[in-house]
Parts: C-alpha cells; sequence; structure tokens
C-alpha cells in the first residue's frame, strides 16, 4: 500500500487498511473502507458514525467518480479522514482537496514543491463546497 | 458586456501560470504524453495533423473590439495570420507551438480572455444566441445566464473528469438560434404564467455518432435554483454515466438508457438534496451580472431608412441583416464563407477589421456564430452603407448567410487527426458551382462533417455530408432533412456514398428536383418534409 | 516499409525517422524493419519526438509514399492551403495526397 504523503488531519491515523464496502456491512467493527469507482457512497451513509478513515481509489486518474463520492460523504456529515489514493496527481490535488479529501497517498509520490505550488495556486474559487472556503459570489456580496 | 473583476482576473492569471509550469513539467519531461494530453486538452491545446492547435473560448460568443484585436494580433504573431471560428462560437488556431502556448494566453488574459475547458471530459464552453440582447424575440438577454453558468462551470471540483465531454446551450426565446436541444443540456430561459423567471431543462442531445435530440426533463426550474439544479444534472452523469465505451460515454447515452423519466426522477433527488447545500449564487450576483448586458446608449430617434440605390449593398442588406429591436439599428451577419473560400478562416488583417467596425459602428460588441460568421450585433442603419463599404473591401461582404453558400464546415483531413475525409475542399466546390444561384434557391442550410463526431452538424443540416474512409479513399454520404431550432429533426442518409465530384452533383441534383417541386413559398426543407425521402432520392441516384 | 512520423515536442511540426534523426521531409524516412517498437520508445522517453507512431508506406520514383491519406496530408501540408505546405511552388502538389 501507497504511503500517505499529505494529511491535513491532527488525529491519529487509523493503521488499518480500508475493507470492501460490501465486508464492511458484515465487518461491524471495522473502521475503515476502501470505496472504488462503482461502488455508491451513499451505502455507507447508515455507518459514518463508526469509520474513521474512507479510501477513494482512483485506478486511473481520469475516472472522476471519486470526486462525487467525496462530496456526498462530506455534505452528509462525514467528518473521519478521506483518502484518496491510486492514480493520484498533482494536477488533480487540489480539486480533490475541494471536493473534501484530507490526506493523498498516490502510487507514485509527487514532486512536494509541485504539490506545495498545485494545493495553493487559486486563491479564490467559483464555487461552494464542503471544504469551507467562502464562493467568490459570497465575497463579491459579503 | 461582462467586465472581470479581480477575482475573475486572478482567475485566468492563476490559470497562465499554472498552465505555464505544466509546459514546464512536460519539456523537462517530470511528465508523461500521456499525463499531460489531459492537462493541456483542458486548456484547448490539441495536438492536429500538423501542429499543435489552440481553441480559445469566446463566452456565449460575445467578444469586445478589444478582444477580437489581439486574436487577430495572436493569429499575425504566433500563427501563420490567420485563425478559424469554430461552431461552438470559439476560434482556434491551427500552427502553434506548445513553447508559446503560456505567452498566448497570457496575451489572452490581458484582454480578459482564456482558453479553460475548450477541450477535454469537462464543462465546455456555454454557448447562446447570437442576437442575444438584440433579438425582438427573446424573453430575457441569455447572456447573463450564460455568464453565471460560466463562473460555476470553470474549474468545478467534482466535474472536471468526467466520461466525456459536456457542452451545454442557454436561449431566451423559442426560435432557436443555438441548437439548443442538440447539447448535453440546453437551457430555454422562459416566463411563466405569473411572469416569473425560470429554465427548462432540456438534457442528453447531441450530434456525433448516434446523434439524439434532447427531451425536456423540467419546464420550469426556478431561476434562483438553476445552478443547483444542474449540479444535479451533472452529479447523475458523472457518477453513472458509462466509462467503459467512448463512444456510450456521453451523457445522451446515459439518458437513453435509463430512460427520460428515471434519469428525471434520479436528478430531482439529486436536486432535493443539493437544495440543502447552499450551492445557488444569490439572485444579488445574477443582478450583478446582468448590469453588465444592459442594452447600449441606442440614439432615440435614430432614421429608420436604408438607402437602397446601390444594389450589391441592397442584396447584402436583404440577405445578412436581421431587424433590431430598436428603431433605427440592425443586426450584421458578416459572412465568413467567400465563394471558394475556408468556411470560418479569417486572416489577422481581417479580425482586426471587424473589430475596428464594431468598435466604431456595433458599441464595442462582435458575437461569434455558430455557423461560423460574425455578427455586429447593434448597427444604426445610418451607418449601414459605410460600414458595408469597408467589408467590401476587405473580402467580407459575401451576401449568402442561410443559403446554399453559407456552409458550416469542420476542419476535415487537411487539418484534423480525427477526421476520414477532408470537408473544405467539399464546401469550396459546391459554393462554386452555385455560385449566382443561391437566390434563386434561398434558405438552404448546408453542413458538412469529416468523420463521424459531426463538428461541423451535418445531422442538422437540410443538407448534410458526411466524410467517411472507404477503403483508404475519401467518400461522402449525403444526408437531408436535418435541421436545429425549434422543430429540429435530423438528417436522414440517402443511400451510397459518393466520391468528391459525385457529392457535388448529388447535392445539384437534390436542388434541381426541389426548385422543380417546391410550391409557393417553399424552402428546400420544407418541399423535403412534405414530399419525403422517396422522390429525392430517386431524383439523386435516377 | 514500415517507417515512423511523430510531431516535434516544443513546435509540433510533423517529422519523420530518416534512421539517425528526425526530419521535416517523408522522402527522407527509412524503413525501420521491426524495430518500430524500440525507436519510438528511445526517441519519446528522450523527449526528440511526441506522439510518433508507425505506418505503412511504399517508395516508387517520387520517393516515399504513406500508405494512407492521413499521412500523405501530415508529410504535405494542408490541401487547401497551399501556400503553407512544403510545397508552395508546386501547383500538383495537392493530387499527390489523393
Amino acid at each position: 500500500m501507497a504511503e500517505v504523503q499529505f494529511r491535513f488531519r491532527d488525529d491519529e491515523p487509523v493503521a488499518d487498511p480500508g475493507v470492501t464496502v460490501d465486508a464492511f456491512g458484515e465487518q461491524t467493527n471495522a473502521a475503515a473502507v476502501r470505496l472504488e469507482p462503482g461502488d455508491d457512497a451513499r451505502d455507507l451513509l447508515p455507518h459514518l458514525d463508526r469509520i474513521r478513515l474512507v479510501e477513494v481509489n482512483f485506478p486511473v486518474f481520469g475516472d472522476g467518480r471519486g470526486y462525487s463520492s467525496a462530496r456526498i460523504l462530506r455534505e452528509a456529515g462525514y467528518t473521519g479522514e478521506l483518502r484518496a489514493v491510486g492514480d493520484v496527481l498533482v494536477d488533480q490535488i487540489a480539486f480533490m482537496r475541494r471536493c473534501g479529501f484530507d490526506a493523498f497517498a498516490p502510487d507514485v509520490a509527487l514532486d512536494p514543491a509541485d504539490a506545495e505550488a498545485a494545493f495553493g495556486r487559486y486563491a479564490d474559487v467559483y464555487q461552494p463546497t464542503t471544504d469551507g472556503r467562502a464562493p467568490i459570489w459570497a465575497k463579491r456580496h459579503g | 458586456m461582462y467586465q472581470y473583476d479581480t477575482y475573475d482576473q486572478a482567475m485566468v492569471d492563476a490559470r497562465v501560470e499554472e498552465f505555464r509550469d505544466q509546459v514546464r513539467r512536460r519539456l523537462a519531461g517530470h511528465i508523461t504524453e500521456d499525463q499531460f494530453k489531459p492537462l493541456r486538452l483542458m486548456n484547448g491545446l490539441y495536438l492536429q495533423l500538423h501542429a499543435y492547435m489552440l481553441r480559445v473560448a469566446v463566452p456565449y460568443g460575445t467578444l469586445s473590439g478589444a478582444q477580437m484585436r489581439m486574436l487577430g494580433d495572436i493569429a499575425d504573431k504566433y500563427d501563420r495570420g490567420y485563425g478559424h471560428f469554430t461552431t461552438r462560437q470559439n476560434i482556434q488556431y491551427n500552427w502553434i507551438k506548445l513553447e508559446d502556448a503560456p505567452d498566448i494566453l497570457a496575451d489572452l488574459a490581458s484582454v480578459e480572455m482564456h482558453a479553460i475547458q475548450t477541450s477535454g471530459n469537462c464543462i465546455r464552453n456555454t454557448t447562446s444566441d447570437q442576437y442575444a440582447g438584440a433579438a425582438a424575440d427573446e424573453v430575457v438577454d441569455p447572456r447573463p445566464y450564460a455568464e453565471l453558468i460560466r463562473q460555476w462551470s470553470t474549474f468545478h471540483p467534482e466535474f472536471s473528469f468526467l466520461p466525456r465531454k459536456f457542452k451545454m446551450a442557454v436561449i431566451a426565446s423559442d426560435t432557436d438560434r443555438a441548437a439548443m436541444r442538440l447539447h448535453d443540456i440546453g437551457i430555454q430561459i422562459v416566463r411563466n404564467a405569473a411572469g416569473e423567471i425560470g429554465a427548462a431543462f432540456y438534457v442528453g442531445g447531441g450530434m456525433g455518432r448516434t446523434p439524439m435530440i434532447a427531451p425536456c426533463i423540467n419546464a420550469f426550474v426556478p431561476i434562483d435554483q438553476m445552478i443547483t439544479y444542474a449540479e444535479a444534472c451533472l452529479r447523475v452523469y458523472n457518477r453513472h454515466g458509462r466509462r467503459d465505451n467512448k463512444y456510450k460515454a456521453r451523457i445522451k447515452i446515459l439518458v437513453h438508457e435509463l430512460g427520460k423519466d428515471e434519469y428525471t426522477r434520479q436528478v430531482e433527488a439529486e436536486f432535493a438534496h443539493l437544495l440543502t447545500q447552499n450551492i445557488e449564487p444569490p439572485l444579488a450576483e445574477l443582478e450583478r451580472i446582468k448590469g453588465f448586458f444592459a442594452d447600449p446608449a441606442f440614439e432615440v430617434g435614430a432614421p429608420d431608412v436604408l438607402d437602397r440605390s446601390d444594389p450589391d449593398f441592397a442584396l447584402w442588406v436583404d440577405n445578412n441583416c436581421l431587424p433590431h429591436k430598436q428603431p433605427g439599428y440592425i443586426a450584421v451577419t458578416i459572412s465568413l464563407k467567400p465563394v471558394g473560400g475556408i468556411p470560418g478562416d479569417a486572416t489577422g488583417e481581417q479580425i482586426r477589421v471587424m473589430a475596428d467596425l464594431a468598435t466604431r459602428y456595433s458599441f464595442d460588441e462582435l458575437r461569434v456564430t455558430h455557423a461560423q460568421n460574425i455578427v455586429l450585433p447593434h448597427v444604426r442603419k445610418a451607418d449601414l452603407y459605410a460600414l458595408w463599404q469597408v467589408l467590401d473591401a476587405n473580402g467580407l461582404s459575401t451576401p449568402n448567410l442561410d443559403q446554399i453558400g453559407d456552409i458550416i464546415a469542420c476542419p476535415g483531413l487537411d487539418y484534423c487527426s480525427l477526421a476520414n475525409a477532408r470537408s473544405i475542399p467539399i464546401a469550396q466546390k459546391i459554393s462554386q458551382r452555385f455560385q449566382g444561384r443561391e437566390q434563386e434557391i434561398g434558405e438552404l442550410k448546408l453542413k458538412i462533417s469529416g468523420c463521424i463526431n459531426a463538428c461541423g452538424h451535418h445531422h442538422a443540416g437540410h443538407i448534410g455530408i458526411l466524410g467517411v474512409d472507404r477503403k483508404g479513399t475519401e467518400n461522402y454520404q449525403l444526408l437531408l432533412g436535418g435541421c436545429e431550432g425549434a422543430d429540429t429533426s435530423l438528417g436522414q442518409i440517402t443511400g451510397p456514398g459518393f466520391d468528391e465530384d459525385g457529392i457535388v452533383d448529388a447535392v445539384q441534383r437534390a436542388t434541381d428536383f426541389y426548385l422543380s417541386n417546391k410550391q409557393d413559398g417553399e424552402r428546400f426543407l420544407d418541399t423535403y418534409r412534405r414530399l419525403g425521402m422517396a422522390p429525392f432520392k430517386e431524383a439523386i441516384y435516377g | 516499409m514500415k517507417i515512423l512520423t511523430g510531431n516535434d515536442l516544443k513546435t509540433g511540426a510533423v517529422t519523420w525517422w530518416d534512421g539517425v534523426q528526425w526530419s521535416l521531409h517523408v522522402e527522407d524516412a527509412v524503413d525501420v524493419g521491426d524495430h518500430a517498437e524500440t525507436i519510438l520508445a528511445r526517441e519519446s522517453a528522450a523527449r526528440r519526438v511526441n506522439a510518433a507512431y508507425a505506418i505503412d508506406a511504399t517508395r516508387d520514383e517520387q520517393g516515399v509514399r504513406p500508405a494512407h491519406i492521413k499521412e500523405r496530408i501530415r508529410a504535405l501540408g494542408p490541401t487547401v492551403r497551399p501556400d503553407l505546405t512544403l510545397k508552395p511552388a508546386d501547383p500538383d502538389a495537392g493530387n499527390w495526397v489523393i
């Protein structure tokens, strides 16, 4: 399993690897789950109180279903770790961060300087998400 | 028209630096072409048949004089002296160097322009009615709504890696001049019985290899929920659109396979959820944007007559100018379809001439049309003859709007690496063949695509031509009866294809048959609809 | 024969493998036999070419002729703009692609 390269949380990371969504329903003590692109993030909503880590897998960077999965979990009030794993590239991480990811475990480690630039590239954003940033329209009419 | 504030400007400036960095990493070998390709595409940079091609966004087709002038300067400074206006109201340059691309984007940013999301599997540049703000039949000016969508869709974090590209159009009149129902989402701004403004959503239209006309999934979304509804449409698509087959990945396939009712049900459920998330911009933001689209300072009492004594001028007025909502004014279409020319191409000098005319005679405003022409939306009738003389002196006065010579054509195999056959030579031969007979034939929208992707809108042509590869040689299929607009229909293939000269002959047989059989006042399309395919087929194949 | 074509990474110009480097002229193209994969991998990794691929071609009295019209247009330039092709002085150059 790839190392977590970036983590924007202070709590202790969950050491267990995520179980599949199917297994998760049966393992009532599991606190970590792994979502594949075809999984329905809403299947996890009844269990959010016991989940501490959701790994969202990006087998190929062009498959963008994980972005919706992340937002759905955050919109439902999930506050545990949301970790992007797999084909996570430097030019995707800012979008992922905005969709609620707060940990990144890329298959191939990113250049730290490039990643820092990517996270901080855009001072303002047009859309509100659950990342807490005020959208431009809110600033215009604040 | 819309003007950037510091937020909008910071966004495009940051984008220039981001792309400069991406190009640097590619040239230094830090990223592979496979990794770079989606990044450059999201900035409109393709690798085409001969070189890199840069597609610049013209949001809802509206340009200022300064922006148009910059487009002309870029053609001369970085390209080979010309640009190509596209069927999505954009402009593309055919001979761009990768190492120049960041500087071009910086030049564009200096006039509030960009190439953001002009390609890639993301929400593309939103298109609109080229006569917005001038048309007598519009409920409201659709452009403020399109600008709201532009901002919402720019770098949308959830929808930048969709199953496939995503095109939206916004109109606000029953006369659809933007082929709205042939888009992934078409929005018609409407007024309900209570006088309130809302958005009708048409989802799942498109051309390409599986042409479909979008069904209406919600006839009235309150205007202060339009963005939320669009977000719901996109989320259902992003989650459930097919990703196993590139050719079945557009939203039209999802809507078709789920069925309109089931897709709508899922959208409504997602919409109900998203309404709780407070993602909709306030109406104050729409009002702020609307302020930029207020009517220009029309001269009250401007003379409402034209001196038609010059017959060439009178013909051009009759063919290329449209009534304006303001007395004494007229909307002008500059045809980029000279006989024997390349549809949609303009030289740097011609682009600057049109920019100067806009500044002088049209409140500094131009539009790009999806038919690859340029509109000067607000011209005083008193200035029209002087304007026409400048156009005439610069090869821009072809009087053929919506006639057989006003051909939509994609770049085809002369430029495009996806094409199977050349489109432009066919357009050139047809416009030459019918020179002098355009008036007699009347309105006839002829559209040519060089491959099944249908950038030349062949499905929507009264006469459509599709180039295919038949065992290594170019071959052309003929379609009849397509139409965009309120009565959208898809063209039907007549039968076996033709070679390059054969297709021109076939078009002539079809138009000859029309002329012999038309009834009073019928256009080509009307005669076709009345008689059907069989007699046309007989005339064409004999 | 098998020949290789691609684009220059920086300029985008169409190029052809001449056995030593990448040439702008299709007549310089050489038969790579069954070495296409090796050459493409090496040259792409070194960023001396971009988006390169192998095609079939023949050699006749006029030189190297790609088997498919798409690469013949790549070799010449846009047929509708003879002034921008590699043979602007030859009025019949466009016929070669057909």
